[in-house]
């Protein structure tokens, strides 16, 4: 878009604070843009790592029976994947970092309400992490659980679940303090003139998250707690034989879990909502509403939990509420989706990378829910309940939603603390093969599962072969395309040009400092004067 | 540019509170099970309810009231600037915690010595819903007594940083933190109390 304007010398930037050295300066700062980037660093590997898993996943499934892999060493991958992904990629990732990055700056802040504790919650972040990561390696070996660890299977089987869920406690209390830490701030900290409806819409969105890390995440503490008390005690508060109840478990489980997947996706239509302005070149259509059904989705979707669960022989009052209930998710949600088509009609549309990438989350996301609702309705989702169609929606909404805004937002904003950006075309291609990729591998699973291909089998009936073989191919489009976009952005990072202070033309606060920022953001307290997206007052052309 | 001190009372405050509402949610988990198991053996958790030992019941819920008191006073004491009584108000809760402790020592040594405790073989044996009632009521009064622990640890360092003279009249939000969770720790003992001991 417009020329680098100015590229300020690196000496004021956050890159050559004074103080310590070497890593120390590292992963003992209390500035919210090195943690942020430690935490982008920390989930973005264990994200490549799950990916090599996922990979492997479908590798095995591209032909009937034993392809590379046993049953057990199956069911272990296809767990640690899902813990990977869940708890230490996708839920601290898109608060961790870019909201560590980004928040402060764009409400006009020098740093979060309690940076130490900041720091603190990174550290129990790879706390978390080490105790999963060891646990796959000791005691019984990897947990065979799934990600959802229920009972009665993981309280009784011999893999090292223990660890597995004492880890996740930790990353779970990680987040706890990343959601206080940002409601504060966001009270506390605005500056003069950043009114509530002058936020950000990916500060709104942030807001809500953190609300949803308060509240549903010290459920998912206790249920673990529970888990491991099982395990090590004996409690027997979820064993029928001692008078527990295993549906016991599932309902706490996901009284968590559920709003646990808008902690994953509500931030990524924060992104949404601020790159589509952006780059249509038109303020954003219906901000009210839109700051509204962040606030909406995370006070609704905190009451569906129960749609886990409809063949687990709860009763039908039950699931006729949660039925009803989830349907409701979908109104604050399709409230987004027309706000963003409506700020893209008549706009200004500029394609590049970052607003592919988002395009193609209105779409994804869109698949996603929908199909979301066919799971949602009692009648039609005891036909498809844990079969391949469940993986396949909930990758159409976790990764073609969250996944791919995440990438956006690397290309969107990285640039902008590093000074410096990937080249575009690489970038689009990539793009291109993992929209692509993407469609083939998981639409495959869908049908798969619509025609009773259940999850978590490594094997399945020769008719079901097409398909899989389709899957898996589609899986290393898909693949190619993430090495090049990441091959392409951290070469572009460490050597590509330089980028001015508003490469994108952007009117938030973080296109109004210099590129990288300075430690402390802002050298005068800023007053805010227009809004997030007016982009006249912000004297942008 | 200088940094000026950033002391925001009101954030840090908003923040512990915050923080508070995390801990009632952990503990509700437990008080959620408590529910749908006794709607499913009321008999049994009667049974069970009328064992439990009301004289250190009782006792440890007189000790955590006053506790609380006393550290609502060194609230008002380190308002007045006076560090001494802030010191020894303080040391009433500790010794309080302390106390509370070393009751719960006692009233589960007596339990455990008449073979009540998750997964014992007199609880495997007996009615599922005894089983199930002892296997809370262990998980939820060790859990609270670990917040006791920690609170009382808290306490004991807010206490050491006022006697060194970092928490004072002009500057005590830590104190007030502290008095906020220890606040917590006693609410929830306050219904934990009643279900387990009295309404049984």
């Amino acid at each position: 878009m417009n020329p680098a304007e100015q590229n300020q010398t690196e000496t004021g930037s956050f890159w050559n604070d004074t103080g310590r050295t070497g890593i120390a300066a590292w992963i003992f700062s209390t500035d919210h843009k090195r943690i942020g980037l430690l935490y982008f660093y920390s989930v973005l590997s264990f994200f490549l790592i799950a990916v090599v898993l996922g990979v492997l996943l479908r590798i095995e499934l591209m032909a009937p029976g034993r392809t590379i892999m046993g049953p057990q060493a199956y069911n272990a991958v296809f767990t640690v994947h899902g813990v990977l992904m869940i708890f230490l990629f996708i839920i601290p990732g898109f608060p961790g970092s870019f909201g560590n990055l980004i928040m402060p700056i764009q409400i006009g802040a020098r740093d979060v309400a309690f940076p130490r504790l900041n720091l603190f919650s990174w550290w129990l972040y790879i706390v978390g992490a080490a105790a999963i990561v060891t646990s796959l390696f000791t005691g019984g070996g990897p947990p065979d659980t799934g990600w959802t660890f229920y009972v009665p299977f993981s309280a009784r089987t011999g893999t090292n679940v223990t660890l597995a869920v004492l880890g996740v406690f930790i990353v779970g209390f990680s987040s706890i303090l990343t959601g206080v830490n940002f409601i504060t701030t966001i009270h506390r900290l605005r500056a003069p003139g950043m009114t509530w409806k002058r936020l950000p819409l990916f500060v709104w969105s942030l807001y809500a998250t953190a609300w949803v890390q308060i509240l549903a995440t010290p459920i998912l503490g206790i249920t673990l707690v529970l888990v491991i008390a099982e395990r090590v005690l004996g409690a027997g508060l979820f064993d029928p034989g001692r008078g527990g109840d295993p549906i016991m478990f599932q309902h706490l489980f996901w009284i968590y879990s559920h709003p646990a997947v808008y902690i994953m996706i509500l931030p990524a239509m924060g992104v949404v909502s601020e790159i589509i302005p952006v780059f249509a070149r038109k303020p954003v259509f219906g901000y009210n509403m839109i700051a509204f059904s962040s606030l909406a989705i995370a006070a609704a979707g905190s009451l569906v939990w129960g749609h886990h669960m409809y063949t687990s022989g709860m009763s039908d009052t039950a699931i006729l509420v949660f039925s009803f209930l989830t349907f409701i998710v979908a109104i604050p949600s399709a409230i987004k989706v027309f706000n963003w088509v409506s700020t893209l009609y008549k706009g200004s549309i500029s394609l590049e990378a970052p607003m592919l990438f988002i395009l193609s989350f209105i779409l994804l996301f869109s698949i996603g829910g929908l199909t979301g609702l066919i799971l949602g309705a009692a009648a039609t989702d005891i036909h498809v309940h844990d079969t391949q169609f469940v993986v396949g929606h909930f990758h159409y909404t976790i990764f073609g939603g969250a996944g791919f805004t995440f990438f956006g937002a690397m290309h969107y904003w990285l640039p902008k603390f590093y000074g410096r950006r990937y080249a575009e075309k690489p970038a689009v291609i990539g793009w291109a093969l993992m929209f692509v990729g993407f469609n083939i591998t998981y639409f495959s699973m869908m049908v798969l599962g619509l025609k009773g291909m259940p999850r978590r089998y490594y094997d399945y009936l020769p008719e079901f072969a097409p398909l899989n073989l389709t899957s898996t191919i589609g899986s290393w489009i898909l693949v190619g395309g993430l090495v090049l976009i990441l091959v392409n952005l951290f070469r572009g990072l460490r050597s590509g040009d330089p980028v001015g202070q508003n490469p994108w033309g952007g009117a938030t606060l973080e296109w109004s400092i210099p590129t990288p920022p300075p430690t402390e953001n802002f050298s005068a307290d800023p007053v805010v004067t227009h809004g997030p997206y007016d982009f006249k007052g912000a004297g942008i052309p | 540019m200088s940094h000026p001190l950033h002391k925001d009372y009101a954030g840090a405050k908003l923040g512990m509170w915050l923080f508070l509402f995390t801990e009632l949610i952990l503990f509700s988990g437990l008080f959620l099970l408590y529910g749908a198991y006794l709607a499913r053996y009321p008999h049994e958790f009667a049974a069970a309810g009328r064992e439990m030992h009301l004289f250190f019941g009782t006792l440890n819920t007189a000790i955590l009231i006053t506790s609380s008191l006393l550290v609502a006073m060194a609230v008002t004491a380190i308002q007045r600037d006076e560090r001494r009584t802030t010191l020894l108000l303080l040391g009433g809760t500790v010794l309080c915690a302390a106390v509370f402790l070393f009751n719960k020592y006692l009233e589960w040594s007596a339990e455990i010595g008449r073979g009540i405790y998750p997964g014992s073989p007199k609880l495997v044996a007996g009615p599922p819903g005894e089983s199930v009632f002892y296997g809370l009521y262990y998980l939820t009064v060790g859990l609270h007594g670990l917040h006791v622990l920690v609170g009382g640890t808290l306490l004991t360092v807010v206490a050491l940083r006022v006697r060194r003279g970092t928490i004072h009249g002009g500057d005590y939000v830590w104190l007030e933190n502290g008095a906020l969770y220890w606040h917590l720790v006693d609410l929830i003992w306050i219904f934990i109390f009643p279900l387990y001991y009295l309404i049984l």
